[in-house]
């Protein structure tokens, strides 16, 4: 079992936890990923590794609510575990030197961009960071990503924090004002991995994206993670999980992460009501 | 035979009795559950069965065995009522007997070569394999007596019919092993691409349990290439010898326009989803799987066999659940019915069951809908043609003839290569242009000084008895390289 050796309300949707795994930890770059597994009945459900750290041998994950699966690991505590966890699966963020660089993240995305924007600076990268969500409570760390940053920028989408904006008004403003950009980091929704993409497009700026298809195996096994980029099929668990956003099939990236829809809203009900049915029998208040 | 019957006087003619069929759920019943087609004999049966066996003095069968099991003295004993010792023959070749008694093609390995075969039906080895395996696992399994320990250390990777078969062997011979696997469960292609109808997975349970028993170190979650490397193992892991035995995991595609539309399964998929994962329990089990009514598998080897009947299961199910129209299942094969790959009783039993056949029929396109469904697929008629490579007459599309048909789901089934991911920091191991790794036939030695490789990792996609085939002849090789000694018997 892999335990949990913290863990922490980042939003009302949104977890922290730190996980024993020694092995992972040895090997974890940023910019892989892990699959966990919950228990028996579990699916297999990939996450990108927030921060990693080898001496205390943890890896931190970030989950987001939505489903079934991740309402169920919200509810794990400390000293609680996984069943499994494997990793690290994908291949490492290209750190390099590459001058000036924009570190957008957006909502849960947040959480892998950080060490990447670390990683960034430490190759000597001015690092100009650009972090939204769509309230102010689905935000975190600002401080973090503050300290990992030359310049931050903070946007809400409703205006209750920070600069009233989508993160793609403050791209095409930075890359509007200055010309010495060389590359972007642009993780979180799809949608919004997509839109950052359009908005680079016409600056000719490399933009590299984090894909979140649907997996299983996350080894190359199966290719239900698989979508076009530059007119190839691409193996996100493999190939990627970074690509250049300009060459990715977003459409089609979007329809198969809708492929269980269905499934999943099946799935979310009747963990509901199990746990509702739960709490009556046990007669605690929800 | 008369000499067999005279030194033998009690065994009856050869032919007299006839070839015990082994109970099957009935086809109306079996397509709409996942319970195991094949019900097993019974102890009764077995004895009959077992009794026409000429007990040949050079035994052909054993011959035609990729691990030589030794046939003819197992089915002697269990003929004689000494259901241990039977046991003991079976497992001291073979440690998997109750999967290959269930998965191995016997009608073209022992049972094809059996000399009653020339007048009357063979004997049915494989049923009497898993019969003997299946005593066992019911009484509990005693491991046996392991050797001193050599003080070595093997590190082999991939828990599939190879591995687990090079991993027993070495520990039996007192070495200490490592057994990684990526997955979180063991097992390979065992657990996530045979159905539980053809395996039940208690099996492949039990088998695994009698392999970590030997002293086995199993490390699941274990990704090499990615956790480890094969140098590192090598290197500062300390082990003395490594065997590859990751199979050929990685799916191949059609590359024809539309093969990304949603519901659009590689065979790996589909069966991963509902074999490993369960998605035919779900929700109890969070796999999900897009269960079709009118599904096309395209393909026409065991794999493509196995989806179709799970898709079948999956379409029944619910049809019954949901009092609606029976699923529609067909195989979609671009040569004739002669030249498909599958084994006979497997295309028999799809055929029983309601799958149909299109056979000289090639997909050429996929349709989608706005969201990105799959709708439909074009496909082409085929004719054949002068045999190509592999012996076979070449299909060749006949000009003008593409039609439509209406599918909701596709599954490609059309073969796998080998996983890269292993070879990573693995320098020296040579590689074919098709992705597998060069290594002797008969030793399994790789140009890679301490590396073994075995299974379909060498061959590319073949069968789970010539995988631990394969890792029974590297484990000896290992031995021989670790100790300097000949394997023990």
């Amino acid at each position: 079992m892999y335990k949990i050796l913290a863990r922490e309300e980042l939003a009302p949707i949104t977890k922290l936890m730190v996980i024993e795994a020694p092995e992972v930890a040895r090997k974890a770059q940023p910019g892989q990923f892990v699959i966990v597994r919950i228990d028996e009945e579990g699916e297999r459900i990939p996450l990108t590794i927030a921060d990693f750290d080898r001496r205390a041998g943890t890896i931190t994950i970030i989950l987001q609510e939505v489903g079934k699966s991740t309402m169920q690991m919200g509810m794990l505590e400390v000293g609680d575990g996984f069943l499994s966890f494997t990793g690290p699966l994908g291949e490492p963020s290209k750190i390099e030197n590459y001058g000036t660089v924009l570190c957008v993240g957006g909502g849960v995305g947040i959480a892998p961009l950080f060490p990447i924007a670390c990683a960034l600076r430490e190759a000597g990268n001015y690092v100009i960071s650009i972090i939204g969500a769509r309230h102010k409570e689905l935000l975190f760390w600002e401080e973090k990503m503050h300290s990992a940053s030359d310049e931050l920028i903070v946007c809400t989408d409703d205006g209750s924090y920070g600069r009233k904006a989508l993160v793609t008004v403050p791209i095409r403003e930075l890359l509007e004002q200055r010309d010495d950009v060389s590359r972007i980091w642009a993780i979180g929704p799809a949608i919004m991995m997509k839109f950052c993409s359009l908005t680079a497009q016409p600056f000719h700026v490399p933009i590299i994206v984090s894909l979140n298809s649907i997996m299983v195996d996350g080894t190359g096994m199966c290719g239900a993670c698989r979508v076009e980029v530059g007119g190839r099929t691409r193996f996100v668990c493999v190939d990627g999980p970074e690509f250049d956003g300009r060459d990715v099939d977003w459409d089609q990236l979007l329809a198969r992460q809708r492929i269980y829809l269905g499934e999943e809203k099946l799935a979310r009900e009747k963990f509901e009501h199990e746990c509702c049915s739960k709490h009556k029998s046990s007669g605690s208040a929800v | 035979m008369p000499e067999t019957t005279k030194t033998k006087p009690k065994r009856p003619k050869p032919g007299a009795i006839p070839r015990q069929e082994m109970p099957r759920q009935a086809p109306e019943v079996r397509r709409a559950n996942f319970n195991e087609v094949a019900l097993g004999l019974t102890m009764e049966m077995a004895q009959l069965e077992a009794q026409r066996c000429l007990q040949c003095k050079k035994p052909l069968c054993i011959t035609g065995c990729p691990v030589e099991v030794r046939i003819p003295e197992f089915i002697l004993a269990l003929s004689e009522g000494n259901m241990p010792e039977a046991v003991r023959l079976l497992k001291d070749k073979n440690n998997l007997p109750a999967i290959c008694g269930r998965v191995c093609p016997q009608e073209t390995q022992c049972e094809e070569v059996c000399v009653l075969s020339k007048k009357f039906e063979p004997v049915a080895i494989g049923r009497l394999e898993r019969f003997v395996a299946d005593w066992e696992l019911a009484q509990g399994v005693e491991p046996p007596e392991p050797l001193p320990a050599t003080g070595k250390r093997v590190a082999v990777i991939g828990a599939g019919p190879a591995g687990l078969t090079c991993a027993a062997d070495l520990a039996r011979c007192g070495h200490q092993v490592t057994l990684f696997e990526s997955l979180h469960a063991p097992g390979g292609v065992l657990m996530y691409g045979i159905p539980e109808f053809r395996l039940p997975k208690r099996t492949v349970h039990a088998e695994v349990d009698y392999v970590k028993s030997l002293g086995v170190d199993l490390q699941l979650d274990a990704v090499v290439g990615k956790l480890y490397t094969l140098n590192e193992l090598l290197g500062e892991r300390g082990y003395d010898a490594a065997f590859l035995g990751t199979g050929a995991g990685l799916p191949r595609f059609m590359r024809i326009p539309g093969e990304n539309y949603n519901g659009v399964y590689s065979a790996n998929e589909f069966l991963t989803r509902v074999n490993l994962m369960k998605a035919y329990l779900f929700p109890e089990y969070d796999t999900p799987v897009k269960v079709g009514k009118r599904v096309a598998v395209i393909g026409g080897g065991n794999v493509a066999m196995d989806s179709a009947r799970c898709a079948l299961r999956l379409g029944w199910q619910r049809s019954l659940a949901e009092g609606n129209e029976p699923p529609e299942v067909t195989i979609v094969y671009r040569r004739s019915r002669v030249e498909l790959p599958a084994r006979l009783e497997e295309v028999e039993n799809a055929e029983e069951e309601g799958v149909e056949f299109r056979l000289l029929t090639n997909p050429v396109e996929i349709y989608g809908n706005e969201q990105g469904w799959v709708r439909g697929m074009r496909c082409i008629r085929m004719e054949l043609g002068e045999p190509d490579d592999s012996g076979r007459r070449r299909p060749i599309p006949i000009e003008g003839s593409e039609f439509d048909t209406e599918v909701d789901v596709v599954v490609v089934a059309i073969g796998t290569s080998p996983n890269p991911l292993v070879f990573t920091d693995a320098g020296g191991l040579e590689r074919t242009r098709w992705g597998t790794v060069v290594a002797d036939q008969e030793t399994g030695r790789t140009t890679k000084q301490g590396v073994w490789a075995g299974g379909d990792i060498v061959t590319g996609a073949a069968t789970v008895i010539s995988a631990m085939g394969a890792g029974k002849r590297a484990a000896a090789d290992i031995h021989r390289y670790l100790v300097g000694e000949e394997i023990c018997e």
